[in-house]
């Protein structure tokens, strides 16, 4: 979001409120991520009273963009707001470089492999080096290439021999 | 509203959801579980780019339809995909084959496409290009694996390939809607994408120890609605709920 910086104070403000509100917001299928963790908020603006939240895809049909769509209107109305709009915007394409430093932090912490950085270098894409969440070892291999949800891989861990998901560079 | 462009989004976004649909008709039937998961997601990526073509095109058109309406809405001859979308999946190496086809070609397409002056179909390109990239990857890697895998599973890819040969010339002839889009920097002219689609097509195939078929006859048709026999039944079962209850919501 860009708040430029001769906007009143009291907009500021409201902004702020609103973007708080949005931060309790969480992705349905990976419930310890935020949508702010998740990067899908491009921006928030107050107009007369109406709350525009504009969101982006992760995948094309990631089927949890329309629950998100749902918790951040049930959200912003439980937070008093009446007229909330939420636009789509697809350009520029999400990527997984815009999830946040504690995204990635987090992803670790319930044993999902971070994407590595550099979504737009192929090799990240195709996953070719995915260190194991749990031991931090390299010596890793493909199990799927598609996993519980639309945005992971699984994979296992050759060292400790856990299997793991891995969140897929996009 | 310009009809060509209307048109052209709408027919990419026909090839997305017939193939989608024919892929999805696979989930509770792969051979195992992660090939069970890999076509689900693979349609679902398909459905969802359907969805953003259908509500772009809808959006050009500008007479208040919906994605909806140009799925559940339209008949077989008002539909422009591919043909070589609409065939039943067959085996899994038929599946598989036209998967890996139509994969290095949508690749491509979507690769130009990113650079479309229309931003909007320029921004679905570019979500588009990444998906294709995984989907690539894992028909490409299953290519190989069955045609150079046992001897059954290489005479399986082998007649699927045969087969399908004859549907592939249909992506690269390029019509009036084609030249149009091309002339004002929104589409692509197919057949500027067929030497590098052959070339990755032949390394592959070699790989997998699959012969090139001969280019012989070739089917054509879908893009003016003239489609197989098979397409009326596949928009029957996909589009019953919507005819039998029209605006039906879950």
């Amino acid at each position: 979001m860009v708040v430029a910086t001769t906007q009143p104070d009291a907009l500021v403000l409201r902004l702020a409120a609103v973007r708080a509100v949005l931060d309790k917001v969480t992705d349905p299928e990976i419930p310890i991520l935020t949508i702010a963790d998740l990067g899908v908020v491009r921006d928030v603006r107050l107009e007369a009273g109406r709350v525009t939240v504009v969101i982006t895809p992760t995948y094309s049909a990631c089927p949890a963009m329309h629950a998100i769509a749902q918790d951040i209107r049930a959200a912003l109305v439980t937070a008093g707001y009446c007229d909330v709009q939420i636009e789509t915007a697809l350009a520029p394409a999400w990527s997984t470089d815009d999830l946040s430093a504690a995204a990635h932090a987090k992803l670790r912490s319930v044993g999902i492999a971070p994407p590595a950085h550099g979504a737009r270098d192929k090799r990240a894409l195709l996953g070719r080096d995915v260190p194991c969440p749990r031991c931090a070892s390299h010596q890793t291999e493909r199990v799927s290439e598609f996993g519980s949800t639309a945005c992971k891989a699984l994979y296992r861990c050759r060292s400790c021999l856990e299997p793991f998901d891995y969140f897929k560079c996009l | 509203m310009n009809d060509a462009h209307f048109e052209y989004v709408q027919r990419l976004g026909d090839n997305a959801l017939i193939l989608g649909q024919r892929l999805s008709a696979w989930c509770g039937h792969s051979p195992f579980l992660e090939e069970d998961i890999a076509m689900a997601n693979t349609a679902l990526d398909l459905i969802g780019r359907a969805r953003m073509l259908y509500t772009h095109a809808a959006a050009i058109e500008g007479l208040g339809r919906d994605e909806d309406a140009l799925a559940y809405g339209r008949d077989e001859r008002q539909f422009g995909n591919f043909l070589i979308c609409e065939l039943p999946n067959g085996d899994y190496a038929f599946t598989l084959v036209r998967q890996y086809l139509i994969d290095v070609y949508h690749h491509q397409l979507f690769l130009a496409l990113c650079a479309s002056s229309d931003v909007m179909l320029a921004a679905i390109a570019a979500k588009a290009v990444k998906e294709t990239a995984y989907h690539l990857r894992r028909s490409g890697d299953w290519l190989v694996r069955l045609g150079d895998g046992t001897a059954e599973s290489h005479r399986r890819c082998q007649a699927a390939l045969d087969e399908l040969w004859a549907y592939t010339g249909e992506l690269f002839a390029g019509d009036v809607i084609d030249s149009a889009m091309a002339e004002q920097g929104i589409g692509v002219d197919p057949v500027q994408l067929a030497p590098v689609w052959r070339e990755a097509v032949a390394t592959q195939l070699q790989d997998a120890t699959l012969r090139k078929p001969r280019d012989d006859w070739q089917a054509g048709g879908g893009r003016a609605g003239l489609h197989t026999e098979y397409m009326g039944h596949l928009l029957a079962e996909m589009q019953f709920l919507q005819r039998a209850y029209p605006g039906l919501k879950w």
